[in-house]
């Protein structure tokens, strides 16, 4: 078993890790809940477009004819990406911008029935009251700095989670597992609780905490890919000039899948954009598997020639994203994992809340009051 | 018999105080990586495992 000493050292990391995480993990938990149904919410507040009933098998339209189609209705810019829809309506997403770089009030993001290339109205996410909710969960309006800041609180808040299993322990000596004292005093009753919710959800927490982590670093991940395999991959063309006409997308898109039949075609980034090469639509193709589906790609079209340059999966650390993706948001397994996510996301707000009280009602006793009632299972009447 | 193979009256091991969670935390990966893997069944099994956690809390909450 543990001594004193040990036994100290680890309240004391349980204490201040979860002290300077906690109220920024209460944010994350607030904010998230409901990112979990953001699906479900863009239906409803008309942020995702809605398109006409058709006979099922009225056919798509070329996508070349989609890419005129955005082209016309923003004079002046060139095309970025390309994507599909994920709850598979026949909508196309098309990105434009004045550069294949440009982002911001520079570019623009539309959407087209991907049967008739006509543009649908939808209603910006920029300035709604969900992307005051995405923001505050993913970057605290402070782009790389916030999010990589949320990261380092992500860190301290799994040291957080260790720390306080390894001080379970003590506290357990004398309880039954899942004991909540409520003839005691109201401390000694959420000491109880704390305990008790924060062990019984400790595997669910951990991996959404440690994916939570791994998504803030989404941004250095794919610089990592595009600096590294992307570069090599397209290395001979590096000195080619750019590229005055491109080829058709819709034969880029034919050629990917023809590449890999089992897979479809997500998103495609235009030549010259950050996923791309100067010279090739890049065609992101995922499994027709929740697993498969989640793990992207890409297949490299030149977009002179139209034929295919080289189709390789991504690197472990790009996949280890891409799977940290879903086991975060919990959108892969229909809407009652939803509402587990949101129920376990409630206990959560439990546990820090709890912590906290429990943090403030004693931040005036000696420490080791503090381990005395760690030790003793707060059998002692806890006096305040 | 439970009495005599604790080593002071009363007070529980490693074993009785991690048995249970170790159990629930393996539930939930099994749970958090089957809806991973297929749809259905799999999709079914994931609420089940991880809509135990969320069933237990309650109980736990509102005992007596």
């Amino acid at each position: 078993m543990m001594t004193q000493k040990s036994i100290k050292t680890w309240y004391l990391v349980h204490k201040w890790t979860s002290l300077v995480c906690t109220v920024f993990l209460l944010l994350l938990c607030i904010t998230g809940l409901p990112l979990i149904f953001m699906e479900e919410l863009e239906d409803l507040t008309g942020l995702h477009p809605v398109v006409q009933e058709m006979a099922p098998e009225t056919p798509m339209t070329s996508l070349d004819n989609v890419l005129a189609s955005a082209l016309k209705a923003h004079p002046g810019e060139v095309p970025q990406f390309m994507s599909f829809d994920d709850e598979g309506q026949p909508i196309v997403y098309v990105g434009t911008g004045v550069t294949p770089l440009s982002q911001g009030k520079d570019s623009h993001f539309t959407a087209y029935d991907a049967r008739t290339a006509e543009m649908l109205p939808m209603k910006p996410f920029d300035g709604s009251l969900m992307s005051y909710f995405y923001r505050l969960h993913v970057d605290l309006f402070a782009d790389l700095p916030g999010t990589l800041f949320l990261g380092a609180m992500g860190l301290l808040f799994v040291a957080a989670l260790v720390s306080g299993v390894v001080v379970y322990a003590p506290f357990m000596r004398k309880l039954d597992f899942g004991t909540v004292r409520k003839d005691k005093n109201r401390r000694v009753k959420w000491l109880d609780m704390h305990n008790m919710i924060g062990v019984i959800t400790l595997g669910w927490v951990l991996v959404v905490g440690a994916t939570g982590v791994v998504n803030t670093l989404a941004r250095p991940i794919l610089m990592l890919w595009q600096y590294g395999q992307l570069a090599e991959m397209v290395q001979p063309y590096k000195d080619k000039p750019a590229l005055e006409k491109f080829s058709s997308i819709q034969e880029a898109y034919d050629v990917a899948v023809k590449a890999a039949p089992h897979m479809k075609p997500t998103f495609i980034a235009f030549p010259e954009t950050a996923f791309s090469s100067k010279h090739h639509y890049a065609v992101f193709m995922a499994g027709n598997t929740p697993l498969t589906s989640k793990l992207l790609t890409p297949a490299l079209v030149d977009a002179e020639t139209g034929q295919l340059t080289e189709m390789r999966p991504m690197p472990w650390y790009v996949s280890t994203l891409f799977l940290s993706q879903p086991l975060h948001f919990g959108d892969y397994g229909g809407t009652p994992l939803k509402i587990i996510w949101a129920l376990l996301d409630l206990a959560t707000i439990a546990v820090l809340g709890s912590g906290l009280y429990l943090w403030f009602g004693r931040r005036r006793s000696s420490l080791k009051a503090r381990l005395d009632e760690l030790e003793s299972g707060a059998a002692a009447p806890a006096s305040l | 018999m439970q009495q005599i193979s604790r080593k002071k009256a009363g007070a529980r091991g490693f074993r009785q105080i991690f048995a249970a969670p170790i159990i629930l935390g393996l539930l939930s990966l099994v749970g958090l990586v089957a809806a991973l893997i297929g749809d259905g069944p799999f999709d079914a099994a994931s609420w089940l495992m991880l809509g135990l956690p969320t069933g237990l809390i309650v109980w736990y909450a509102s005992r007596r």
